[in-house]
């Protein structure tokens, strides 16, 4: 039995492993199955529609086509190891694994494999330090900016100062939620706020305590840090103790129309914090329309096209589509290696007017990779839904975190790493 | 003292509108237990298949929709505007009646007289099935189901009390006590029912007076079938139809501990407790040692009680002989 | 044709109870344990290391350890999940304290740490039977969980609880972080895998095993004729959990070389270790390799082949393949209810009497 089911295999592998003509891979660990696959799918449909767009309109990059190698991970770190492996021997120019189990197993692998890891809005936090963390890339903003944002967006909400309010922060109960606490209680401390945590495990459907917690406590405040079904039960528990939606926000990973949308018109009024801007009144959607939906080659069922996290997907493609030609522009070949690769995501830099030309203008803030900093710009804006037209707004300018609080707190952590693994700074 | 905090009887009474959810659960279980023995694996997944199934009715989905476009590039998503919720119910119930149905024939029918832990495999093997057609079916994003529930705080006791107690499990909680009145006159009082009771004591002499076994486990199914359809509406209004709500089996877990596998009433009972007794416990003690203390509270409760009731609380007196 | 033998030749005890009485067995045995220990470590690259062989030899190390728990003693148990958590936070705890420390000490250490555990949650055992069991077990499997999501000394006070494995060796040779090479970490494991196997099976064939076994029978017989069902029941969680809390630390600081106990060791991890020893077979030693070879390299095989080779929709390949090993679960059920190593008995009788059944 072991012996026929592995023999079968090698001949599998074997026949798999012809190399590929002059194509840059991208590999995309995607989960369109499992409990967190209403949260995967847009988001590997997004990624995926950028690059059939460049395919489509462009020829690709720089005359290269783009392959894209889809694996399915289920957000389970043990099928994404199989996943980075499996894939890794193909040319692979980056990965991003869509979670944060499958990051941190990742992070060591990727660094002795010169391949390069962008982790978008998720991941390690330290990582932003690009002395230590040479292969890991989490531009354009990591959860302790996140915190600092939000922070400082309560305190506009307040008239200025947070002094003896209360925030309640409820939180996906695994690293990835547990995250942001360090920040917040540095924020708590510096801004004279009282910070509760308020914990939900995995699946979550059941918070009925956590939000008569939120009732005893009544805190001013309510942030999140959620992802799967735990977002709709939350945003629809709040509701129905009447919580005032707009002093509940959201981290960017609980933002999407799937997470307001089965709570009703109660949910109107919920802000999330953005890392991009919302719906398709874009440019480059009339491309997309042209190139790829209309042509019958939109990926997965199609229906989620401007969806957040959809554009969430669109915004990683397109960040690493850039990256990919910087890389081609400094190694003056079009035909890259993932080490190259990383080189041009270490020099990222996008402007308004590039995002303009993009046919994004207005899209995100401005990109500005460098080699200590690894964690970009570090600036978000809110958005905030509306039930009654179905959209998310954005309701803020760009916010920038308080880098005098976030910038020790990953100088801290990185360094910690760095003792744990024997890692020598670069960049000096 | 406690019992005047006003959060007090908030906690207690949500914590029992969150135990008869537990029960809904749990209650499909014992069922299947009871008739044959088997510690069915796949309840939750049932209940997340027939609320699949539901909003797919509802809101008028092609099934397989996306497999027909991946394999012949067709591309129907819709067949229409989708009928009305009373018609979906009906159709959604014929579908459990008929999955009990290949259930039987298929998997029960060959594994006839094996013991607990074999059927116990093959419920996971059916569960592995059951996720798979239904997540290919109908898709995996997730959906609203909307069935007319009313949502939203109890005015009524939101003025009189100042609890804010979620109207939906409150018809929850009534749908599931009209569940259990059913469920007990038809075991009481139909011919039917009587058969049901008679497999449920002892198989052999059951057969030997002209029982089928096959009917039985078929009705039985179905029955059970029809709770994880009323199992999955209430669980899916709350939180949209979609893959995490196979994942309530394990909320009713401890409540089948603690309620013996053969009782329905310790279904009930069992879930009341631990939905008080964890919602009590996270609200008070919850807060000093961190938080999400519900999911391992909730067994250690059941391991208290089990340890003087090796037999759960309403389950048989266990008898050993040597 | 394979098996040519005739009668019962056998003179001595020893002789009798041997692991493989058949020569043939034995040669093709040790011919595969020689290939698997002298040949493949030269061929083995890091896909065959991380996505097949390691989660192979690493579950079937739990799988042993549970089945001898749950094959051999009959208490069923549900916190594999937990367990493997005690072995993974143990070695993650051996290695940052001491760094200097053998790998091989920090695996048994972990393995001797999670025993303890183990034992401690199995004395309700002593009172609670059969399916109720489960609770302890599974209050076990969420407070441990628990417990390392909230114990902030168990991962060093980092900022999320991801705890993440630092390079260490074995007698010199690197076997855990990102640089160490695939056919170290692969004879690493499966020198366990092998040491650990042999061990078991000769626990279970001597009194210790029998008196397991008494019990799983029919345990108030088994205490008349003077088995100890506190030293039977207690040992077997203790020697169970030994195995999986091995298990645990191969799998954190070998193979993943990162965790966070929510999603790496939650319940489902339980339930897929249940399942390999029921597929493969409730006591019995192949039973367990086979179940775990079942469980983990068949999701491998399927994804292969239907992504890979007939280039399905990453999505479609994954339902269809829980479709198909749900199916198979059943197929085999049906064929033959006491796992697949029964399946294979029955294979090895008939072949021993054909072409002439008679």
């Amino acid at each position: 039995m072991k012996k026929v089911t592995l023999a079968a295999m090698s001949a599998i592998m074997i026949s798999s492993a012809v190399p590929a003509a002059a194509e840059l891979v991208f590999p995309l660990l995607s989960y369109r199955t499992g409990a967190y696959a209403p949260n995967g799918i847009p988001i590997a449909d997004g990624f995926t529609d950028y690059l059939t767009l460049i395919n489509e309109r462009d020829g690709g990059i720089g005359g290269e086509k783009i392959k894209i190698l889809e694996c399915e991970t289920a957000y389970n770190t043990e099928k994404g190891v199989e996943c980075y492996e499996s894939t890794k021997g193909e040319g692979s120019l980056v990965y991003w694994p869509l979670s944060t189990g499958i990051t941190y197993q990742l992070i060591p692998k990727v660094t002795a494999d010169n391949i390069p890891l962008h982790t978008m809005g998720y991941g390690r936090t330290s990582a932003a330090n690009g002395k230590i963390f040479s292969h890991v890339f989490n531009f354009p903003g990591t959860y302790w900016d996140a915190a600092s944002i939000i922070t400082k967006h309560m305190m506009d909400v307040e008239g200025g100062s947070l002094k003896g309010k209360k925030i309640a922060l409820v939180h996906h109960n695994s690293a990835y939620g547990k995250e942001p606490i360090r920040t917040f209680e540095v924020l708590a401390e510096k801004h004279g706020f009282e910070f509760i945590t308020l914990p939900v495990d995995h699946p979550g459907q059941e918070q009925k305590s956590t939000w008569l917690q939120v009732r005893k406590e009544k805190p001013d405040f309510v942030t999140m840090w959620g992802w799967g079904v735990m977002n709709q039960v939350a945003i629809k528990e709040a509701a129905s103790i009447r919580f005032p939606m707009d002093r509940f926000i959201g981290v960017w990973w609980s933002s999407n129309e799937g997470d307001v949308l089965p709570a009703g018109d109660k949910a109107s009024g919920y802000k999330a914090i953005a890392l991009h801007n919302t719906g398709t009144d874009f440019e480059i959607y009339k491309d997309l329309d042209k190139h790829v939906i209309s042509k019958g080659l939109a990926a997965g069922a199609g229906d989620h096209v401007g969806e957040v996290l959809y554009n969430r997907g669109f915004m990683q493609a397109a960040l690493l589509v850039e990256a990919a030609r910087n890389a081609q522009k400094i190694h003056g070949t079009s035909n890259i290696t993932p080490a190259m690769m990383r080189d041009g995501m270490e020099s990222l830099k996008i402007d308004q007017a590039r995002w303009a030309e993009m046919g994004l203008a207005n899209y995100a803030p401005d990109i500005n990779v460098t080699c200590e900093n690894h964690g970009g710009p570090g600036i978000g804006f809110i958005q905030q839904w509306d039930y009654g037209t179905k959209k998310w707004n954005i309701v803020s300018d760009f916010i920038a975190a308080d880098r005098s609080v976030v910038d020790p707190l990953i100088v801290a952590d990185s360094a910690a790493y760095a003792a744990e693994n024997n890692i020598s700074e670069r960049c000096n | 003292m406690f019992l005047l905090d006003p959060f007090f009887w908030e906690v207690v009474i949500s914590g029992l509108l969150a135990g008869v959810m537990y029960a809904l659960v749990a209650l499909g279980f014992v069922l299947i237990f009871k008739a044959s023995g088997i510690f069915n694996f796949a309840q939750g997944v049932l209940a997340l298949f027939a609320a699949l199934t539901l909003v797919g009715f509802q809101t008028g989905q092609v099934p397989f929709a996306h497999l027909l476009e991946a394999v012949l590039g067709i591309h129907y998503s819709h067949w229409g505007e989708g009928m009305s919720t009373v018609i979906a119910l009906i159709l959604s119930l014929c579908v459990m009646i008929g999955l009990a149905w290949l259930v039987v024939k298929v998997v029960l029918k060959p594994l006839v007289n094996q013991e607990g832990i074999i059927l116990f495999m093959a419920t996971i093997g059916l569960a592995f099935v059951l996720e798979g057609v239904g997540d290919l079916m109908w898709g995996a994003n997730v959906k609203r189901l909307d069935v007319g529930l009313p949502e939203g705080p109890s005015d009524l006791l939101l003025d009189y009390t100042g609890m804010f107690i979620e109207k939906l499990e409150i018809s929850a909680a009534v749908v599931a006590i009209i569940l259990v009145i059913l469920l007990m006159l038809f075991s009481q009082y139909t011919k039917m029912g009587r058969a049901l009771r008679a497999v449920a004591d002892d198989h052999q002499a059951a057969l030997s007076v002209g029982i089928s076994l096959e009917t039985i486990w078929w009705v039985v199914w179905s029955i059970s079938g029809l709770v994880a359809l009323v199992a999955g509406v209430m669980w899916g209004a709350k939180s949209g139809v979609q893959f995490s709500l196979s994942l309530i089996a394990l909320k009713a877990l401890p409540v089948l501990m603690l309620g013996g596998f053969t009782s329905i009433p310790g279904a009930i009972i069992g879930g009341l407790m631990i939905g008080v007794g964890e919602k009590v416990f996270e609200f008070y003690i919850g807060p000093m040692i961190g938080g999400a203390t519900e999911n391992w509270f909730a067994y250690m409760l059941a391991l208290v009680f089990l340890l003087f009731r090796p037999q759960g609380l309403f389950g048989e007196k266990i008898i050993e002989r040597v | 044709m394979i098996y040519r033998e005739a009668g019962q030749f056998k003179v001595s005890y020893q002789e009798d109870q041997e692991t493989f009485p058949i020569r043939f067995d034995k040669v093709a045995f040790w011919l595969s344990i020689f290939i698997v220990a002298a040949v493949i470590p030269f061929f083995v690259n890091d896909y065959w290391e991380k996505s097949v062989f390691l989660p192979f030899f690493i579950y079937s190390i739990a799988a042993i350890g549970l089945n001898i728990l749950t094959g051999y003693c009959g208490q069923v148990s549900l916190g594999t999940g937990g367990f493997m958590a005690v072995g993974a936070y143990t070695s993650y705890k051996l290695m940052t304290s001491f760094p200097g420390l053998d790998m091989f000490i920090v695996i048994v250490g972990s393995g001797l740490m999670t025993a303890a555990v183990g034992m401690l949650f199995g004395i309700p055992s002593l009172r609670i039977k059969g399916f109720y069991l489960a609770v302890a077990t599974l209050a076990a499997q969420f407070f441990l969980v628990w417990l390392f999501n909230k114990w902030e000394w168990t991962y060093n006070y980092s900022a999320t609880g991801q705890i993440t494995a630092p390079q260490r060796d074995f007698l010199g040779i690197v076997v855990t972080g990102a640089y160490s090479k695939p056919w170290a970490t692969y004879l690493f494991c499966f020198a366990f895998l092998f040491v650990f196997a042999w061990l078991a099976r000769n626990l279970v064939r001597g009194h210790i095993g029998r008196s397991w076994m008494a019990i799983r029978d029919m345990d108030i017989a088994a205490e008349i004729i003077g088995v100890n069902p506190l030293k039977a029941k207690l040992s077997a969680f203790a020697i169970s959990s030994f195995y999986i809390g091995i298990a645990g630390g191969l799998y954190f600081s070998v193979w993943l070389g990162a965790a966070e106990p929510t999603e790496a060791f939650s319940i489902d991890k339980s339930f897929d270790v249940l399942f390999m020893i029921i597929i493969g077979g409730l006591g019995s030693m192949i039973g367990s390799i086979i179940g775990a070879a079942f469980i983990v390299l068949l999701p491998v095989f399927f994804k292969t082949t239907l992504v890979g080779i007939l280039g399905w929709p990453t999505d479609i390949a994954e339902f269809s393949q829980i479709i198909l090993i749900g199916s198979l679960i059943i197929f085999f059920l049906i064929k033959e209810p006491h796992g697949i190593a029964a399946l294979w008995r029955t294979l090895k009788e008939k072949l021993r009497l054909w072409p002439f059944p008679y």
